[in-house]
């Protein structure tokens, strides 16, 4: 007999999801996205519950987690980094900043930091094109970013 | 009825149907690849996806995939027209691109539909190179995964969820990192595999295989120290005639027989002779639960449930874990023989267990599981060794360059080879109930049956119902094969709506004659119908067909037993079962 361990809270919140959504298997996408929402993101102990309030096989909610690219298992980091990669952006350098931003915090995208601290994702445009490259933190916005000027705005949280 | 050409033959067709389908039934074959129908069981996995089944329909522009596109009236159908032909080339270099050329060492060759194809379709080269994908094999003790080989057809899944309803598998990832794998991309060991292996059954190739034992036999032969015996099922029998090139259904037990002994066992022997032991065991377990429930004793557990198929145990074990005492604790025949041969036979030829090793032969891949788990040691020695699938048997066969056909008939040794027509019929779905009931029927009415067949048990129906007549006690028996089937039963004792005094359940489709462990059928189930009827004639042929007449079971109990679920049987015969479901738990 194995154990999954969860807070009772946290297992109340995903039921009372499931069952708005009527525990049907067919809304499990839905669900799952309602449940991220809460939680951040999707850890194996959550999927097995979800799966079985849905009446569904855990490895059938994992297909879906990893099918779709917005569901993440790993927690989004304190500081989480944006990367716009939409075509303005891009044409503007965009894939040069996210690449200073992997190779300073030793992480690929959709990872988080050893510590906690960061974690990268990447963003179709955020609708600033006319600051291009565009790159958030958290909530803030950073226009015209440069390879360089990666290190700085990283410092702006480093030590914060 | 509707009208359609295919390949400039006018043809009348049902409505609704598949173009594959009117091609097949007309004669004309379509090759297909992640398509996989066993139409007995109602199953059918049709994701559409590889389209290797493309076919010209008129007046349209793309290819049509045969498998998943309907007929309709007037279609004309060209199923090998020169831009299908090399439509379907190329689909078929493709797959062949992102897959490892090692035929040569691979367990399905021979038996692989990709190998076939790439015969068929006369691929000699792949002009594609790009990446191949890479993955880790997991090997688990029935189940080897190397997920290299997988096509994706996804025909492993549909079974595991539709006719298991064990979720084992799903597809995960997407793009060119898509793979079928369990939750969290964990070993099979960590899933709620029941190791019924027909995800071996349906992977069109060698991605799903069975571990592997026939090395280890071979040694434990060729050493001088050990006693090797063997043991083989009932399912075993009308099957493996397959591989030799006999029609399906063919019985031959002597054939058999007479390989074993030249392969070198020592001793050959017959689960059968365990079936009727566990006959013996079951019935009386049976019986005493009713005796009690019909003197009022209301904490007693009805139905009993079999216990002699391992996929089922390890379903149950995971699935209703609140039910761990509703099953039979008798042992499977596999693992009754074993107890029999290291304690009993191994003290009457003056050996040690540990200078004996027990092989079986089984349909089965569960069985290799079941022989590994600990309660079935002593002191770490298994009381099987090693379980052999009736293909790996077919192998050694070959390997020893036994001529089959031309093998002389022999018998099985004495004692432990001597069976009844009851133990025959363990190998298909309700043939365990119907042997309980012929043994369980005269003791309990200290009468002789009127009749031994008792029809209204048997059939291919995923889930029968009977009542017989115990002399004016009705007995109520619930039949299924397939764990989704089950499933329907395990729900309704679970919630008190079951009026059944026995039930019992096979993972298989058709029970053991479907097992993993079987020749490949390919999807085609008049195979394993005709299996079916073969086990029911070898039946009917044998001289004693009641388990409690087998002389060499009663000598058994006298020399030794004394009785069934007496003191000796308790402790050799019996087992339990363990939680093994995943507990979700509050953190505290
Ligand atoms: S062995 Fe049976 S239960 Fe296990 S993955 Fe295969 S089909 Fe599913
Ligand atoms: S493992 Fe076999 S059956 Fe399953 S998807 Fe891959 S090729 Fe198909
Ligand atoms: S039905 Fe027979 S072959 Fe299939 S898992 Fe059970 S014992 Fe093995
Ligand atoms: S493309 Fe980046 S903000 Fe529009
Ligand atoms: S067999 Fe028809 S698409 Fe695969």
């Amino acid at each position: 007999m194995a154990k999954v361990k969860l807070a009772e809270s946290k297992i109340n919140k995903i039921k009372e999801i499931c069952a708005n959504f009527g525990n049907l298997p067919g809304e499990a996408i839905n669900v799952l996205h309602k449940v991220q929402g809460e939680f951040g993101y999707l850890p194996a102990e959550v999927q097995e519950v979800v799966a079985h309030e849905l009446n569904v096989s855990v490895a059938h909610i994992y297909g879906i987690v990893t099918f779709y690219s917005f569901f993440t298992m790993l927690p989004k980091g304190e500081h989480p980094i944006s990367v716009c990669t939409g075509t303005a952006c891009y044409v503007r350098g965009a894939e040069k900043v996210l690449d200073e931003f992997k190779r300073e915090l030793k992480i690929a995208v959709g990872e988080t930091t050893a510590d906690g601290k960061f974690s990268i994702s990447c963003l179709r445009c955020v609708g600033a094109c006319g600051l291009a490259p565009v790159v958030l933190i958290g909530e803030k916005v950073y226009g015209r970013v440069t390879p360089d000027g990666v290190k700085d705005i990283l410092n702006e949280y480093r030590n914060a | 009825m509707i009208n359609i050409t295919i390949d400039n033959k006018p043809l009348q067709v049902e409505k609704g149907i598949t173009i594959l389908k009117a091609a097949r039934a007309a004669g004309v074959e379509i090759p297909t690849l992640c398509y996989y129908e066993l139409d007995g069981i109602i199953l059918e996995n049709r994701p559409g996806g590889c389209r290797i089944c493309v076919v010209e329909v008129e007046g349209r522009r793309n290819l049509a995939p045969a498998c998943a596109t309907e007929v309709m009236e007037g279609m004309k159908i060209n199923t090998h027209s020169l831009r299908v032909v090399n439509a379907r080339r190329t689909v078929l270099e493709m797959i062949l691109s992102d897959h490892p050329a090692d035929c040569l060492i691979c367990p399905k060759s021979g038996n692989c539909e990709l190998q076939d194809l790439a015969q068929r379709l006369g691929v000699r080269e792949i002009p594609y190179q790009g990446e191949q994908s890479t993955y880790r094999k997991d090997t688990s003790r029935a189940i080897i995964r190397d997920i290299d080989k997988c096509v994706m057809c996804r025909r492993c899944e549909t079974v595991c969820n539709v006719w298991q309803t064990v979720g084992a598998l799903s597809a995960v990832n997407r793009g060119f990192e898509a793979v079928v794998a369990p939750a969290f991309e964990q070993d099979l060991e960590k899933s709620p595999c029941t190791y019924c292996g027909q995800c071996i059954m349906a992977c069109p190739v060698g991605a799903l295989s069975e571990v592997d034992n026939t090395r280890q036999v071979i040694t434990a032969i060729s050493n001088p120290k050990k006693t090797v015996i063997v043991q083989t099922a009932p399912a075993v029998r009308v099957a493996l005639g397959e591989e030799f090139g006999y029609e399906p259904g063919t019985i031959v037990t002597g054939k058999m027989a007479a390989a074993l002994r030249k392969i070198g066992f020592d001793y050959v022997f017959d689960t059968d002779f365990a079936a009727d032991l566990t006959i013996m065991e079951e019935g009386t377990e049976l019986l005493t639960r009713i005796s009690k429930f019909m003197a009022g004793d209301k904490n007693v557990k009805l139905p009993i449930l079999t216990s002699c198929c391992p996929g089922w145990v390890n379903f149950f074990e995971t699935n209703y874990p609140d039910m761990l005492d509703v099953p039979s604790t008798a042992k499977s025949p596999q693992q009754m023989f074993g107890a029999v041969a290291k304690n009993y036979w191994a003290d009457k030829l003056g050996i040690k267990r540990e200078d004996m090793v027990v092989v079986s032969i089984m349909p089965c891949v569960a069985k290799k599981f079941e022989c590994s788990r600990d309660e079935f040691k002593e002191n770490g020695n298994p009381d099987v060794d090693f379980a052999l699938t009736t293909r790996e048997l077919a192998e050694l066969i070959r390997q020893f360059n036994i001529d089959f056909e031309s093998l002389e008939e022999a018998d099985f040794d004495k004692p432990l080879g001597e069976s009844t027509g009851a133990a025959v019929i363990f190998g298909a779905t309700g043939g365990v109930i119907e042997a309980a009931t012929r043994t369980a029927y005269e003791i309990f009415t200290k009468k002789s049956l009127p009749k031994i067949d008792f029809e209204e048990l048997r059939g291919l129906e995923g889930v029968r119902k009977a009542t017989v007549d115990f002399d004016g006690t009705p007995i109520h028996i619930g039949i299924a094969h397939g764990l989704a089937n089950a499933r329907k039963l395990l729900d309704e004792v679970r919630t008190g709506k079951s009026n059944f005094h026995a039930i019992e359940v096979m993972a298989c489709p058709g029970g053991c004659i479907g097992g993993a462990g079987q020749p490949f059928h390919h999807g085609d189930f008049s195979i394993i119908e005709k299996r079916f009827a073969a086990i029911y004639r070898e039946d009917a042929g044998k001289a004693i067909r009641k388990s409690h007449e087998n002389p060499f079971i009663t000598a058994l109990y006298k020399d030794w037993l004394v009785e069934p679920c007496g003191e000796i049987s308790h402790h050799l015969l019996h087992t339990h079962y363990f939680d093994k479901s995943k507990h979700i738990e509050v953190e505290g």
